[in-house]
């Protein structure tokens, strides 16, 4: 930096004209996709937990829990679930740091519009998630895992998680910008990460005080466990199904709604 | 609005939760200029670069940046300006070389220009041997200039750049003060903030002096000292009991006074012959002065005399 070797500007000439919209997001989301691989504790959640909690489930818990099935084909989609949960919370964590740290000024002086960078931290918890199930599963095959599902209930079930974690990842995109901290943003996430618990996930919700059955019957994570639960033992989901992706959609709309307002006004 | 004219605010207010931070501010900056805004933290700094910048929407007021209006055109702003903040604007989990390709690829710059650009600013800019690192690893001053490098990667019209050696070292500072010279030369018109007079001396063509939301200032660094009692006779005496004496004796033309060092300004023309009818009047038994200077006015009085404050010590504001 001692001498002036040749100019910092170039000609007006030679300014660029302004980008696609597909590269803003692409470019957006090459950057959550490496922010996550270098991002170890993301990268313990992603990978160690879908392993230990599907061994926990499966060992500890799964000898004491009779529901009328082999514990460990009942218990899988509640697992994946719990994953997605603790994925979210790594997601909203990594928005809400974005956010507190300088980058973002520097992507609005660029006119990145925030659902682009939103979209990109998105893609990349769709991503982290869908290998965290992969994994989760290939345990449950290794415990003794015997799912009865043709190739398109496969197809059905994966599509229907992955809607799901779509929801989930937008759902914790807004509370990343909702929350001007990440340990914040943390606290929020884990109750996500809970709401597998008071569902049919673990245990029949017909083993739960009364009081909780009402909650437990109609809150969006016992459709998509049911519906999980369904093709994977090679049976037709019915309007669980239905249920399932009505809910992700509403989530969908709603946090992307919501994440738009909260930037704004984030960055009045 | 003449054309000359960069950036070109009118009375530009903020508030935040009530609190005013920034109270109508006018600003003129000609083409190709430095222009600094002095202040200590608090005074409002950053929230006036940040709604030059299009990143704060002003309450009240309206600038024009670049030929745009900063509420009504931001995208036209937004393509000629950069911002170089207090925080670098660089992801720490990218290396060097990633964090500038990022950015030169959101200005619409094909890949192959990215990479060539990037190339050219990690030179230009000593970190040929960081940009392979992240930039977690970087120094202070590293990242600075990384920052730097990425506000340049689209070549601004206008670079705003928020207390831009704030926690640097002497060396670093001194090349970043060489970096802003050759910008302005090659056209690009630099708006800065600094809390450090010797900054704004040194780089600035037009100073404005910011205090609690207001510029109570404003002129080149020769014209604010001018403005304030160009010169000043500075007496060191022999005890506290001579530093009250002087004092006394010369009223309100007392412009600083330091008791720990026994030493005290006096506001007065430099000349030779007023110097000496000062000394005599001011020590008529030559016994109390043990020694004295004759000295220009600093920044630093320029701003103790316009506001009461010295430049560090307003500190119930931390907004910037």
């Amino acid at each position: 930096m001692t001498e002036l070797t040749y100019p910092l500007t170039v000609d007006e000439g030679e300014r660029a004209e302004t980008r696609s919209e597909l590269t803003e997001l692409s470019t957006m989301i090459i950057r959550a996709l490496r922010l996550s691989l270098r991002n170890v504790d993301g990268l313990i959640t992603a990978l160690a937990l879908p392993v230990m909690l599907m061994v926990m489930f499966v060992y500890f818990f799964g000898g004491a829990i009779h529901v009328g099935e082999r514990y460990i084909d009942y218990v899988v989609p509640g697992v994946l679930l719990v994953c997605a949960g603790f994925g979210a919370g790594t997601t909203a964590v990594t928005v809400s740091a974005d956010l507190a740290g300088g980058i973002v000024d520097r992507f609005r002086s660029l006119d990145v519009h925030p659902r682009s960078l939103l979209a990109g931290h998105v893609v990349a918890s769709v991503g982290r998630n869908l290998i965290s199930a992969a994994l989760a599963v290939a345990v449950a095959v290794a415990l003794g895992f015997s799912p009865q599902a043709s190739l398109g209930e496969w197809l059905a079930a994966i599509g229907l998680l992955s809607l799901f974690i779509l929801a989930l990842s937008w759902l914790a995109a807004a509370i990343g910008v909702l929350m001007h901290s990440p340990e914040g943003a943390q606290g929020i996430t884990f109750l996500i990460s809970f709401l597998p618990y008071p569902s049919s996930a673990f245990v029949p919700i017909s083993t739960m005080p009364s009081w909780l059955q009402g909650f437990a019957r109609h809150q969006p994570v016992t459709a998509v466990i049911d519906s999980l639960r369904a093709l994977l033992s090679g049976h037709a989901p019915g309007p669980a199904a239905v249920t399932a992706v009505a809910w992700s959609l509403g989530i969908i709309a709603a946090s992307v709604i919501a994440a738009g307002v909260l930037f704004a006004r984030r960055v009045r | 609005m003449t054309s000359d004219l960069t950036i070109e605010a009118t009375g530009l207010e903020k508030s935040y939760n009530s609190t005013a931070v920034v109270s109508g501010i006018d600003l003129r900056v000609p083409r190709a200029s430095v222009f600094a805004l002095l202040g200590p933290n608090g005074a409002g700094k950053t929230t006036t670069v940040r709604m030059l910048a299009t990143l704060t929407t002003p309450d009240a007021g309206a600038a024009r940046v670049a030929g745009g209006d900063v509420v009504t055109q931001r995208a036209t702003v937004r393509r000629h300006i950069s911002i170089t903040g207090q925080y670098a604007a660089v992801d720490g989990l990218q290396t060097g070389v990633e964090n500038l390709r990022m950015v030169g690829r959101l200005q619409g710059l094909s890949p192959a220009a990215a990479r060539a650009r990037t190339a050219e600013l990690l030179d230009r800019f000593d970190l040929v041997d960081a940009g392979r690192r992240r930039v977690a690893t970087y120094s202070g001053g590293m990242r600075r200039r990384l920052d730097l490098a990425a506000s340049l990667m689209r070549p601004p019209r206008v670079l705003f750049l928020d207390e831009p050696t704030t926690g640097l070292d002497p060396r670093s500072r001194r090349r970043l003060w060489s970096v802003v010279g050759s910008l302005v030369s090659d056209g690009v018109t630099v708006f800065l903030t600094t809390q450090y007079l010797d900054e704004a001396d040194a780089l600035a063509d037009r100073i404005a002096v910011l205090h609690r939301g207001r510029i109570v200032a404003e002129g080149s660094a020769a014209e604010l000292k001018a403005a304030v009692a160009g010169r000043r006779l500075v007496v060191r005496v022999a005890d506290g009991d001579a530093l009250d004496a002087v004092a006394c004796a010369a009223g309100p033309r007392v412009v600083e006074r330091d008791p720990g060092l026994l030493t005290m300004g006096i506001a007065c023309d430099g000349e030779g012959a007023e110097v000496r009818a000062l000394l005599d009047e001011l020590d008529p038994d030559r016994s109390r002065i043990v020694d004295f200077s004759v000295r220009t006015a600093s920044l630093d009085d320029v701003f103790l005399t316009l506001t009461g404050h010295t430049a560090t010590d307003e500190s119930e504001s931390t907004d910037d």
